[in-house]
């Protein structure tokens, strides 16, 4: 006969089985056409480049020295790849400011969409949605024509007299920034959303039944609340918009790189393929320690439910 | 304040929101004024004119390109909000067991890597299954779309199911209700907007790919932005502006469309 | 009906609508974006009665990849004339012989046994042109037939010029300007051409391909570019002049070829035999704005090209322009350790 213990054991055993199967599918999907080719890139990282792309099978570590190093061209004297560090750099920085500023805008907004009354609410979402049904190329562009010296924001600020010549907002790291922040801003607001909406006002009325000021009952009722939409809002525009590629080409200029603009130059014209994967790889690498880093601190302070 | 003190009230946030959707909007009411105007740059303004209208119309490889974009993004998006809201479902609200943080992690991991880098991943292992099977179809960029798109949708779900409340479940369940009942009559309608927030960000995302998409199509399977793409070197014609107001307006359409039918229904 | 079978219903319309049957007679062309004429295209599908498909590519390295990893369907491309000999050499073109065709006799006699392809056992021209330097003369009226207004950018320029970032292009450029053949591999030259690069970028702008737009708008007074591009911009503005520099200017040619995976050999074969036809040539050139290498298409030409000092180069500079070739495997890895340097 079967102890109580062991037939909980059975259920939960049950239970994670079913779990895997219902995340089986989505697995799937990931590992044929996205994580499972990725083991291509990373043998690739050893082997040699070929001639005119691609790579030839012979083991070497190159790639992996020069995303570090570098051997001067002129002088044969190894160094930190200072190129290589200042692009990692800006991307990095640029990413954060970006994700700062999509929460900045994006929580208040997803507020406000969540404390609509709950017929309107579909229709705030799709409101918020609908400037992202155009492709993100033809999004930047149009932030273009805004920013540029002709742009409407130039030619009112002249008209007004504020300024006398306009200012070259175009392809400095500021439209960079600004194109980011307005093509990621939906991946904020729509996560922090999804968690606001049933966000229980109860406990926000019993903050202020317990004297607490506005900023108290928003920093430690509904933040903690509605954590995990932060969370996912923050990951959801930290990552693309440090591989960003198209921003910094038609905002930027093309003139400073950014991380995939430098590994897309290893694939494309300058036909170093395996530096190309070892560099997605590290990229890949600084991400994962970024996000594991982020989740586990966020995670452990947030409210757990279930 | 005091006299109609409001508990969702907080000072700024409609200011910044109402910001928020200004800022947003702006660049499209540029974009749609643009499609409209009769000159032949995309820089000056030559009068109203519905030319570009027409001679979008008539350049049948940039109809189908947008038609393609449409198709590939709308079954990508509804395949990887289906799997995503499972694989949510499946990681969420339980004791951590082991392969849960595996099962996290390996549908984040298309976050995680710069378009580039899958493209020619899958341009190398997709170029085997061609040539292996013959099949050259859509198929392939769809499986791509649906793959990177997953995690997008897989966010807010799980976010929104995190702090989900479990009492209205365990009152169906003690009610003798099957599983399948729970879920279809408690947890789906609780889990609804996650859901819908989910399949419009997949949707988005997979309008916006490039790189993925360059990489992996075949022949005569190009969308707006790999058309696009292949534009920049030439100059992009005001075409472009047409074409995504059109697009614009029939998705509004069409959006309005789902909204007043779902609204009647309730 | 309720709306979900709705959203079922569309579902399963949208992935029914994935597979459409392909026409027997068909032709898949791997192009360059925005380069082919859809008239001459519907003129060959109506003398041929062929269904042509037409799919973009924006680099001659993404369409090598592609094309080399294979299972991508096309049946012809059109590479560069530094990339001719690598299809040739890796086997991915079929020798269709086009010197033994029809219409061969029309193909101008400099382009018809070019050192990239000998005897043209494989490519047919499509265009050819050259890179020089456009300025908008309103801003800058000193003399512009130099590399320097990028390299040594006069005052007038500073901080409004841009430079197609078009990475072969920018090298050739910068070699000739310190005085080297093209492809120099000393070590001297390369270190003059990287510190001549890093002194001259503060003064530009930007670095991007968008020049037609970008110079009628005025964001940019001058730029390095193509010469059918520098066309299209006079055409908008009077005032923009494209020069030859005479430290020595590149030209380049794009070739049809058929690749050996093709699916339609025959179709493609009169593809390249129908695009040396004079008129249809310069149908093409109509559209891309480029010169097309075939004899006797002058007649055809639109009137803004016939005699247009982009697309004719002037006698007086003829000597000073030169086919660019690709450099070897080294030359191109230091190139791309300039590169990265240059856009750090």
């Amino acid at each position: 006969m079967a102890t109580a213990e062991e037939v909980a054991k059975a259920a939960e055993r049950r239970d994670i089985r079913g779990r895997w199967l219902l995340s089986a599918p989505a697995l799937l999907v990931i590992l044929l056409a996205a994580t499972g080719p990725l083991l291509i890139v990373l043998v690739y990282s050893f082997l040699t480049p070929g001639p005119y792309g691609d790579v030839k099978w012979q083991f070497s570590l190159d790639a992996w020295t020069s995303v570090f190093l570098e051997r001067d061209i002129f002088d044969d004297t190894l160094s930190i790849a200072a190129a290589h560090v200042t692009i990692f750099w800006r991307s990095i920085k640029l990413a954060i400011i970006t994700t700062i500023a999509t929460l900045a805008l994006g929580f208040p907004t997803a507020y406000f969409m969540a404390t609509r009354s709950e017929k309107t609410r579909d229709l705030w979402l799709f409101l918020i949605t609908i400037p992202f049904w155009t492709n993100l190329l033809i999004r930047t562009f149009a932030v273009l024509q805004i920013i540029r010296n002709e742009g409407i924001i130039n030619t009112i600020l002249l008209k007004l007299g504020l300024i006398t010549a306009p200012i070259q907002i175009l392809y400095t790291d500021t439209a960079i920034l600004l194109g980011m922040a307005y093509v990621y801003l939906p991946l904020m607001v729509l996560p922090i959303y999804a968690s606001m909406e049933k966000l229980d006002f109860r406990l926000v009325e019993a903050g202020y039944d317990l004297y607490a000021t506005r900023f108290q009952v928003l920093r430690r009722i509904i933040f903690p609340l509605v954590r995990p939409g932060v969370i996912a809002g923050s990951i959801l525009v930290f990552i693309p918009a440090l591989g960003a590629y198209v921003t910094p080409i038609v905002l930027g200029g093309g003139k400073n790189l950014m991380l995939s603009n430098l590994i897309e130059l290893q694939f494309g014209q300058g036909r170093n393929w395996p530096l190309g994967s070892a560099l997605s790889i590290s990229v890949m690498i600084i991400v994962m320690v970024a996000l594991l880093a982020y989740v586990r601190n966020a995670g452990s302070s947030g409210v757990r439910h279930g | 304040m005091a006299k109609n003190f409001s508990i969702k009230h907080q000072p700024g946030f409609t200011a910044v929101a109402a910001t928020c959707f200004v800022v947003l909007y702006l660049p499209i009411i540029v974009l749609v004024l643009y499609a409209f105007n009769a000159a032949n740059s995309t820089s000056e303004w030559g009068g109203l004119s519905l030319k570009w209208f027409r001679s979008a119309w008539q350049n049948t490889e940039v109809i189908d390109a947008t038609l393609r974009s449409f198709q590939i993004g709308a079954i990508a998006a509804i395949l990887a909000s289906i799997f995503a809201t499972m694989a949510a479902l499946a990681t969420t609200r339980t004791a951590p067991y082991r392969g849960l943080t595996f099962q996290y992690a390996a549908i984040n991991q298309p976050l995680m890597v710069p378009e580039i880098v899958t493209g020619v991943a899958l341009l190398i292992f997709f170029s085997r299954i061609k040539i292996f099977t013959g099949y050259s179809g859509l198929g392939y960029l769809i499986a791509a779309h649906t793959a990177f798109c997953i995690p997008f949708a897989y966010l807010p779900i799980r976010a929104r199911l995190e702090n989900m409340d479990l009492t209205l479940e365990r009152a169906a369940a003690d009610l003798y209700a099957t599983p399948w009942k729970t879920f279809r009559r408690i947890t789906l309608p609780l889990l609804w907007p996650g859901i819908l927030a989910g399949l419009m960000l997949a949707f988005v995302i997979s309008l916006d790919d490039v790189v993925i998409t360059e990489f992996v199509k075949s022949g005569g399977q190009d969308t707006l932005p790999t058309y696009m793409l292949g534009q920049i070197r030439r100059g992009i014609t005001p075409e472009i502006n047409a074409i995504s107001t059109a697009f614009l307006l029939l998705s509004v359409a069409i959006v309005t469309l789902f909204f007043f039918i779902s609204r009647k229904r309730d | 009906m309720n709306w979900k079978t709705m959203a079922t219903a569309m579902g399963l319309a949208l992935l029914a609508s994935t597979s459409l049957a392909r026409a027997d007679g068909a032709l898949n062309i791997y192009n360059w974006g925005n380069y082919t004429s859809p008239d001459v295209i519907k003129k060959f599908e109506a003398k041929y009665n062929v269904k042509v498909t037409i799919t973009d590519y924006d680099s001659n390295d993404t369409a090598l990849a592609k094309v080399r990893q294979g299972g991508t369907g096309f049946d012809i491309a059109v590479p560069s004339q530094t990339f001719v000999p690598i299809w040739i050499k890796e086997g991915l073109v079929l020798e269709t012989d086009p010197g033994k065709m029809e219409n061969f006799k029309n193909v101008a006699p400099e382009w018809a046994n070019p050192d990239f392809d000998p005897g043209r056992k494989y490519s047919v021209p499509w265009a050819w042109g050259t890179v020089g330097i456009v300025v908008n003369t309103d801003v800058y009226k000193g003399p512009a037939n130099t590399w320097g207004i990028i390299f040594n950018t006069p005052d007038e320029l500073k901080g409004k010029v841009n430079v197609v970032p078009e990475m072969n292009d920018v090298m050739f450029a910068a070699t000739k300007y310190v005085g080297a053949q093209q492809c120099a591999s000393d070590k001297e030259t390369l270190k003059k051409v990287r510190d001549l690069l890093v002194a001259a970028k503060p003064n530009w702008i930007a670095m991007e391909y968008n020049t037609i737009e970008k110079m009628g708008a005025g964001d940019f007074k001058a730029t390095s570019d193509w010469n059918g591009s520098a066309l299209r911009q006079r055409l908008a503005n009077p005032a923009i002049h494209y020069n030859y520099p005479k430290e020595g200017f590149g030209l380049w040619s794009d070739n049809v070829m058929v690749l050996k995976e093709a699916k339609n050999v025959e179709n493609a074969k009169l593809f390249q035999n129908f695009i040396m036809d004079p008129e249809n040539a310069a149908g093409l050139s109509a559209f891309h704005r480029y010169a097309n290498g075939i004899a006797g298409s002058d007649k055809y030409m639109p009137a803004d090209m016939k005699d247009a000092p982009e697309v004719i180069i002037p006698a007086d500079v003829k000597e000073h322009g030169e086919l660019q070739k690709l450099c070897s495997p080294e030359v191109q890895e230091i190139y791309t350790k300039i590169w990265t340097e240059l856009q750090k």
